[in-house]
């Protein structure tokens, strides 16, 4: 078993693979807690279906990096949507339950009608989930995925205050003189690109379950925005790094492999804070 | 020019009139209390003046050096998100973000700002506790200490002393009765009329009867003897 790791872990691919991962994991955590308590969890199931449908009319037109495609298309549904939701909450929901289905239906139409691909079911299956082993990320791919989330992360840290400010209250932050509406779309647009780096490791089905389960972990046993936000990245990134050996060790699917070490963290730390919570 | 003007100003939502032709004004130094029957617009009237929303119709004048955002808000209780994973100390500092412009991060004299505030709100042992774990009362001080952080000037308060026990009412009114004799100037949204004539100098009634005025001169209006008997009605 050992020897098996240790082999891998020589090629300069699986390297590739693992810090990319990790990396991918840590900015899917960053904004848990937004996504989790302000109004933007319905955008960002939303959009992950939006990917979806992106990710299946890239493949089918065989663009060189689908990357091209579903990042452009997530954005600017993200900030459609965020506009649309802003006012009338019960339309904006509407809206976003329709354009979520309708982006589902149409991909995989699009997929069955137009694909030459001879495993169309396999290929249905790795855009809903997942693919079935890292390795398999292209070179230039791996490149996007960090270049992004090194963004990802510069971004979070540089507007940390303000994303705290305005989620937490958005109508004090505003009566204080900050924009909130600029942030919101700052916001919209980081979930977006959150959404799709998350797809490469996980799929669409299971994006959410990688951006929401470090934030519910660490808010069972921290409740200070920063302790928060800084267990949950770790968590996050631990959770992912074994996942993705476990699915290297016994060739299970990555994606569904770190969200069940996810989904155990978080059993964990409900424990935890069962316990802790006594004091 | 006073602090604050309204002039004729209409208040609703989406067309729908709430508040018609509101006309009243804030001095510096002045304690405002806001009081009417639940719905009666109050909570809409603060929103208007922030900023948050827009009036219907007519408008409101900021003079004597106040700018819009150099208002301070402690919003109604149930407004603020539940759950969110926050310390006492991040939201008093997070009054100071509207200074803060596009720099990424606070200053030390931000975070000197907010240890005095909380010092002075009485909480700075609280700093590290989560706000969702505090009382009623210490609440609103972490509050009220964050709306000190963004502004010396005015404060709006919503309803600030609801849902507090008889101990932590008396405790929150002298507290903000300290900072108005430190020449902060107070509009206060009450239901408690007895603190509202305790305390304030002039009354703003809203409702179906509209009052403007001092304290005295409230009491010997239509709009205050009826509103008082009512409420001694109630109480009785
Ligand atoms: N977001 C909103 N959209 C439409 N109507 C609202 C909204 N918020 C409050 N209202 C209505 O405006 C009226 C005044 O509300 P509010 O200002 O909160 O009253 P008060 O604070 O005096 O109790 C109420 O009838 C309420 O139903
Ligand atoms: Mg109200």
């Amino acid at each position: 078993m050992i020897d098996k790791l240790y082999t891998y872990l020589q090629y300069p691919f699986v390297q590739r693979a693992l810090i990319v991962g990790v990396l991918i994991a840590l900015c899917s955590s960053l904004l848990g807690v937004t996504l989790v308590l302000k109004r933007f969890s319905f955008i960002g199931d939303g959009l992950s279906h939006v990917a979806f449908g992106a990710m299946c009319v890239a493949t089918v037109v065989g663009v060189s990096n689908n990357m091209l495609i579903i990042l452009p298309v997530t954005i600017l549904s993200a900030i459609f949507l965020l506009r649309g939701g802003k006012h009338v909450k019960i339309k904006g929901d509407a809206a976003i339950a329709m354009i979520s289905v309708a982006s589902m239906a149409f991909g995989y139409l699009i997929m069955t009608v137009c694909s030459t691909s001879s495993n169309l079911t396999g290929d249905v299956c790795t855009t809903l989930f997942g693919s079935m082993t890292i390795l398999t990320l292209r070179v230039r791919s791996v490149w996007i995925c960090f270049i992004l989330s090194i963004l990802v992360i510069t971004v979070f840290i540089l507007f940390y205050n303000k994303i705290f400010a305005v989620t937490f209250d958005e109508d004090f932050a505003v009566s204080a003189g900050t924009n909130a509406d600029r942030y919101n779309l700052l916001l919209a647009v980081v979930i977006a690109v959150i959404i799709v780096l998350a797809m490469n490791l996980c799929g669409s089905l299971l994006v959410s379950a990688l951006i929401i389960f470090p934030a519910l972990s660490a808010m069972r046993i921290f409740h200070s925005f920063k302790s928060v936000t800084i267990f949950s990245a770790v968590l996050s990134v631990i959770c992912a790094f074994s996942g993705m050996i476990i699915s290297i060790l016994t060739g299970t699917p990555v994606g569904s492999t770190i969200v069940a070490v996810d989904t155990g963290a978080f059993l964990i730390c409900y424990l935890i804070g069962l316990i802790v919570r006594r004091d | 020019m006073p602090l604050l003007q309204a002039e004729d100003l209409i208040l609703g939502y989406n067309s729908h009139v709430i508040v018609d032709r509101l006309n009243f004004k804030v001095e510096k130094g002045d304690y405002l209390c806001i009081v009417g029957n639940n719905g009666s617009g109050k909570t809409t009237l603060m929103r208007t003046i922030l900023g948050l929303q827009d009036p219907l119709g007519g408008k409101i004048l900021f003079g004597d050096g106040l700018k819009k955002n150099e208002i301070g808000y402690l919003p109604q209780q149930n407004e603020i998100q539940k759950d969110f994973p926050a310390s006492v100390e991040e939201i008093v500092l997070s009054g100071c973000q509207g200074r803060c412009g596009l720099r990424p991060f606070y200053s030390s004299a931000e975070k000197a700002l907010a240890r005095e505030n909380m010092t002075k709100m009485g909480i700075e042992h609280l700093s590290k506790k989560s706000f969702f774990r505090i009382s009623g009362g210490q609440k609103q001080r972490v509050l009220l200490a964050r709306a000190l952080c963004a502004t010396r000037k005015v404060l709006l308060l919503d309803e600030p002393v609801s849902g507090l026990d008889p101990q932590g009412t008396s405790e929150m009114y002298e507290l903000i009765d300290s900072l108005r004799k430190e020449g902060v100037t107070i509009l206060m949204i009450s239901h408690d009329i007895d603190a509202a004539l305790t305390y304030s100098s002039h009354i703003l009634h809203i409702g179906a009867e509209v009052f403007f005025g001092t304290k005295d001169e409230y009491l010997k209006s239509r709009a205050g003897k009826k509103f008082l008997l009512s409420k001694d009605e109630e109480d009785q």
